[in-house]
């Protein structure tokens, strides 16, 4: 495929471009393969030639037109070409929803062009395949391809586990992807159980995804293990090797916690389909909690809502209230905040093991062993740390990012298997960092950022669906790591927040309604102006900076505080 | 002390909003100023003491197995569940909290026997800490078109005004005299701010008597004053604050709105925001949801918009930012007015004042529009806070509004004020609270007749002097900001968790960012030259301090920040293997609440009333005999 024949237009001059908060401007429109540009006309309101806009043809989530007559039009006085005399009597209007949320209108000379430079975008951005996306194309100079890649290998994380115990052990059963598809080809498994074992295990979960270690708590050494589904189907299927698998983890005694995310109705029936739960019998160790978690289309309708009232500037405050409610977003927000930190109280207060499943395992399950390993260990809290994690709790644990990334909030498509749950983990992130807000490194701008890129990029570290995928489209070798660029000092000064000062604790939030907030710096973004927020983020940061004994010696308050409060603690817990 | 006739009862319990904790088991006493309890269960003493004039209600429930429960809701939105064991002691304590939350006597107020060890002239200093002549000054009055006249000095032209009045020059006594007589209790149109960039004013008054047809020469003659007072403008709004069908229902009894067709060049315009009654329900049913125990976020956010209490608040802050456009935008005057001009007209031209003139953004600016706005022209605290055992239909929390409509400016706009939220807490506390002669009463006659001014202190020098910990630290100064410009679409309002679930601190951010904050400006503070600050400071701080005998706690440090935090109810239903991850942690930020609340309330606490508390508690003790044998 050649992108040349998706664009019928590659430039239209005197195109009015207005939207996001800012000053219309008019200038030259450009259509490349993959970014829609347009520069502003030499002599114009801009300076010469200046870009105004370089959008990613990725990021266009819905382009709608409208066309109108303008039989009064009158070319321009100067310059009447006859390029101009020929688009008199009409023009159009383009409006590019995009991924990230923001709105741009482009006024456009010429019914003709009009059509053209959308139905070239619409071609554009609904190409599918990975291979195709820019970040195979983007070379920038300062970057070098390979780096950024390998920061985070499984390796280093089975490393630190195995300083503290040798119940574990980094099994390669998924090397070439035959155990598990969607697997990454390092897992960490129980060091009791076999290769063999793992295999037989994995043909007893939907989609291979048998139990592997997700999170080692070192406070107590319980473990949070992830899988999908056992296979038990309608004739209540048993498999010796799971059993044993998941028998291992406990020591004598000892009890764990399955925390399903679907209800016990939903549970119970997706035998019908093969799938199912871990019965009583079978499991008898393990006690089932379900905590049902919305996600799939459902989820996805939930954000359209959202974004539709929030972009509705006409609504009264009862109808806004009840349109708030109604799309229910925040209610999966405190659901999906209430089940990680279950699954967190499990293995820090009750010292029980953990595994967390719904279906695939893929979804709602990332989303619990994500966040609860962000409200436990303080590690992941820190700007590489939470690189860290997404690394190995999203992206290498097969959150099938190209499909529930594929359209957004706006998109007129059929929907497939689209669903926003990386976006409600970020949601929950940013919740977690209003209610702490020492206790993260970063700030909301990363957290932007990331939603930003798993819905369009320059980088590859969100393409594809799974390691496999990557593996074959040989991602890492062909495309920059979104790591790598905001690891640079320059970059990274943006993301982190101010406030910081490293907390050991765990973070426990509140999940009551009233301590979580509509993020109104994302669903927001573009409708609002954020200058005096802005101008508040830059006090701080003046406050802050400036006082450096301050900051110290209140940092070191927190910390004795913190000393005392872990005694507290240790104290309850007897 | 005649109504306490149970000083102490031993064996309460305080029981938690959060089902999953123990309740604590504790004395309660009964002061002359307070309820104070004490936790016996906990390691660390704890206290929780309760102002019996924020008591709002208190209700006896039905009888339990664990003993006779007395539920006390707060005016500052604290509400305390006790538990007693005796139906005995519970009644009394019940009858004597009914009488001491609600005074039949104005005599009998807080204000009335509070005695911080300060001076008589000190005292007399601290009233007049606030200025209202100078404000006008500030604006530039007098000046060619307004003038401040003394024609209330015995109140013959409005009984709920001041003495001091500011009207157009151009209005002469038989105006102003006429003028009120065409008007609801004589509140005649007065000045309220004046816009010095281009002479727009804002002005105030209640509605006219025009029923359906009657005219007054001298009041449209008043207006036309007004108008011609701003020159720039050809014409002059006229702002009905109630909605339409009210104002109309109005005329009915006499009373109504201006015919456009009588006065020259005015554009009338109606803005509905509801009456008192509407917003005392209102705040009713927000009580409602706030305390609902584990509510999903559907019941929370239905219960919001069903309570309407978001809807009112913005009703208000678009009739301000109305207000303050049609000044600075249209160049035009406006004149405001509800039913009597004391509740929404309050409310909305202290706002506008607010949007438009940053001094009013600063500490000394925010004294002088309550005092300007509230204070003078005859808001009637009394009433409205229920200070006395009165009519409760004429309670409503219109300054609640207020206040909070302050705090939605402040989220938009974080570094335009000179305090924080917790001045507002602190204000909106002591309206409440009547330990200060400032709210009591209905108008300033009133508070002459009560001797106010001689027997009372004043709050604002109480609260000056703890400026430290109601600074922004993110205030940019007098100059960096102008007019504000805030956005009015439904989002931007957020509900205030920090009022309405004040004392639920477990929903708030676990970690605070206005202590670290101000701990690092009080370290700046320390290094820059302090000859800025000692402009500030105020003439009577040159005598001894008001209270040096109270200990005032130490301004928040970033050590305070509570790190300590527990998991909560994580679920409906917790399963059986689960144990709640109830914690001797929960108990102590229980306890930093309490400590916080009683510094709240006891901060000024009159060292006499102070030994009567521990009086109390130490004949009990030496007493020795228990309460239930």
């Amino acid at each position: 495929m050649e992108f040349a024949e998706l664009i019928k237009t590659a430039t239209v001059e005197s195109v009015l471009l207005s939207g996001a908060g800012l000053p219309p401007v008019r200038g030259t429109l450009c259509i490349t393969s993959h970014h829609l540009l347009l520069s502003s006309r030499p002599g114009g309101d801009g300076a010469p030639g200046t870009v105004e806009l370089w959008l990613l043809i990725r990021n266009v989530d819905a382009v709608e037109k409208r066309v109108q007559n303008l039989g009064w039009y009158q070319p321009p006085r100067t310059n009447s070409s006859q390029r101009d005399t020929r688009l008199a009597g009409s023009s159009g209007t383009i409006t590019l929803r995009c991924k990230d949320l923001k709105v741009l209108q482009l006024e456009i000379p010429g019914m003709e062009e009009c059509l053209n430079v959308a139905s070239s975008i619409e071609a554009l951005s609904s190409v599918d395949s990975v291979m195709m996306m820019y970040p195979f194309f983007y070379r920038p100079q300062d970057l070098r391809l390979e780096a950024g890649w390998h920061l985070f290998p499984l390796e280093q994380y089975y490393q630190q586990i195995a300083t503290q115990t040798s119940q574990w052990r980094l099994s390669g059963v998924n090397r070439d992807f035959a155990a598990c598809p969607t697997y990454p080809p390092a897992v960490i498994v129980p060091a009791a159980v076999d290769d063999e074992a793992l295999r037989k295990a994995a043909r007893f979960r939907q989609g291979g995804r048998f139990p592997v270690l997700s999170y080692y708590h070192q406070k107590n050494g319980t473990v949070m293990l992830r899988s999908s589904q056992p296979l038990t189907g309608p004739n209540r299927k048993r498999c010796r090797e799971d059993e044993l698998l998941l028998g291992t983890v406990l020591d004598e005694g000892e009890r764990g916690f399955i925390i399903d995310t679907r209800s016990a109705q939903a549970a119970k029936q997706a035998r019908m389909t093969g799938g199912g739960t871990e019965p009583k019998s079978s499991y008898p160790r393990w006690k089932r909690l379900h905590r049902p978690l919305e996600r799939g289309r459902p989820l996805q309708e939930s954000f359209i809502k959202l974004v539709d009232a929030c972009n509705d500037t006409s609504l009264t405050m009862d109808r806004w209230l009840s349109r708030l409610e109604s799309c229910r977003w925040l209610s999966h927000v405190k659901a999906a905040l209430s089940t990680a930190c279950l699954a967190a109280q499990c293995l820090d207060r009750e010292e029980a093991c953990v595994l967390v499943h719904g279906a695939e395992g893929t979804d709602t399950t990332l989303l619990v062993t994500a966040l609860a390993q962000l409200i436990l260990d303080p590690g992941c809290r820190t700007l590489a740390g939470f690189q860290g994690l997404l690394e190995r709790e999203w992206i290498e644990a097969g959150h099938p990012f190209h499909l529930r990334c594929a359209r957004s909030a706006y998109s007129h498509a059929r929907l497939k298997q689209e669903a926003p749950l990386f976006l409600l983990f970020l949601d929950c992130v940013w919740q977690l960092g209003r209610q702490f807000p020492f206790s993260l490194e970063f700030g909301e701008r990363l957290l932007l950022t990331l939603f930003d890129n798993a819905y369009a990029s320059s980088y590859g570290t969100f393409l594809g669906n799974n390691e496999k995928e990557r593996c074959l489209c040989k991602v890492k070798e062909s495309t920059h790591s979104l790591w790598a660029w905001l690891n640079q000092p320059e970059e990274k000064r943006k993301y982190l927040n101010p406030l910081y000062s490293r907390n050991a604790l765990v973070i426990w939030p509140s999940v009551e309604p009233q301590s979580i907030q509509l993020w109104q710096g994302l669903f927001f973004r573009w409708i609002r102006s954020s200058k005096y927020l802005d101008e508040a983020w830059a006090e701080i940061q003046r406050l802050v900076e400036n006082d450096d004994t301050s900051v110290e010696e209140s940092a070191g308050n927190r910390r004795s505080q913190s000393l005392s409060d872990t005694a507290a603690q240790t104290e309850n817990e007897r | 002390m005649e109504h306490i006739t149970t000083p102490k009862v031993e064996n309460v319990k305080l029981l938690d909003r959060y089902t999953n904790r123990k309740a604590a088991n504790g004395t309660l006493y009964l002061t002359a100023t307070h309820l104070i309890y004490v936790d016996a269960s906990a390691e660390v003493r704890k206290e929780t003491w309760i102002l019996h004039h924020h008591i709002a209600t208190v209700e006896k429930l039905p009888l339990t197995t664990a003993g006779c429960p007395l539920l006390i809701h707060c005016k500052n939105f604290h509400v305390a569940h006790f538990v007693i064991g005796q139906e005995r002691d519970c009644h009394e304590v019940y009858t004597s909290l009914l009488k001491l939350s609600q005074p039949v006597k104005p005599e009998d107020l807080y204000a009335f026997s509070y005695n911080p060890k300060m001076s008589k002239d000190n005292r007399e200093i601290g009233w007049k800490l606030i200025d209202l002549k100078v404000d006008y000054q500030r604006m530039g009055i007098p000046n060619d078109y307004w003038e401040i006249t003394d024609a209330n000095k015995d109140y013959e032209v409005c009984n709920t005004y001041p003495p001091e009045i500011v009207v157009p020059r151009a209005a002469n006594k038989a105006t102003v005299i006429g003028s009120s007589r065409f008007r609801s209790r004589g509140r005649i149109p007065v000045l309220s701010y004046l816009y010095k960039e281009n002479n727009a004013a804002i002005c105030r008054c209640s509605q006219p008597l025009s029923g359906f047809s009657a005219r007054c020469l001298e009041d449209e003659q008043m207006l036309q004053a007004i108008r011609e007072a701003n020159p720039g403008s050809p014409f002059m709004y006229v702002v009905d604050t109630r909605p339409k069908l009210n104002a109309i229902a109005n005329r009915a009894a006499g009373k109504g709105y201006e015919n456009e067709d009588n006065y020259d060049n005015i554009r009338f315009k109606f803005i509905g925001i509801e009456n008192i009654h509407v917003m005392r329900n209102s705040l009713q049913k927000l009580r409602e949801v706030c305390e609902t125990k584990s509510p999903s976020m559907s019941d929370f956010l239905t219960g919001l918009e069903n309570s309407g209490w978001l809807r009112h608040i913005k009703a208000v802050m678009d009739a301000g930012v109305f207000l303050a456009k049609a000044v600075k935008d249209e160049k035009a005057s406006v004149l405001v007015h509800c039913s009597d001009g004391w509740d929404r007209t309050a409310q909305v031209c202290s706002l506008a004042s607010l949007l438009l003139d940053p001094f009013y953004r600063t500490f000394k600016g925010f004294m002088v529009l309550i005092e300007k706005e509230w204070i003078a022209m005859g808001h009637k605290f009394s009433h409205r806070c229920g200070h006395l055992d009165g009519d409760p239909k004429e309670v409503s929390p219109v300054f609640t509004q207020f206040i909070e409509c302050v705090w939605q400016l402040m989220q938009q706009f974080p570094c335009t004020f000179e305090f924080n939220e917790r001045f507002l807490l602190e204000i909106h506390d002591h309206v409440y609270s009547c330990q200060f002669g400032n709210f009591l009463g209905t108008c300033h006659k009133e508070r002459e007749d009560l001797k106010i001014f001689e027997k009372t202190h004043s709050l604002w020098p109480f609260l000056l002097q703890k400026k430290q910990e109601f600074r922004n630290p993110l205030y940019r100064g007098f100059t960096a900001y102008k007019e504000l410009q805030p956005n009015t679409l439904p989002f931007s309002f957020q509900f205030w968790c920090g009022m309405y679930n004040r004392f639920d601190k477990g929903m708030h951010p676990k970690q605070c960012v206005l202590d670290h904050l101000l701990s690092c400006m009080s370290q700046k503070m320390k290094l820059e030259d302090n000859a800025s600050e000692l402009e500030n400071k105020l003439p009577f701080l040159d005598g001894p301090l008001p209270t040096e005998a109270c200990s005032f706690p130490k301004m928040g440090s970033a050590s305070k920040t509570p790190m300590l935090n527990t998991p909560q109810d994580y679920e409906g239903e917790p399963p059986p293997v689960l144990t709640n991850g109830t914690a001797v942690g929960d108990v102590e930020v229980m306890s930093d609440v309490d400590q916080k609340n009683k510094e709240n309330l006891s901060k000024h606490q009159d060292p006499h009333d102070l030994k009567d508390a521990f009086g109390v508690l130490d004949s009990e003790a030496k007493d020795g005999k228990p309460q239930h044998p």
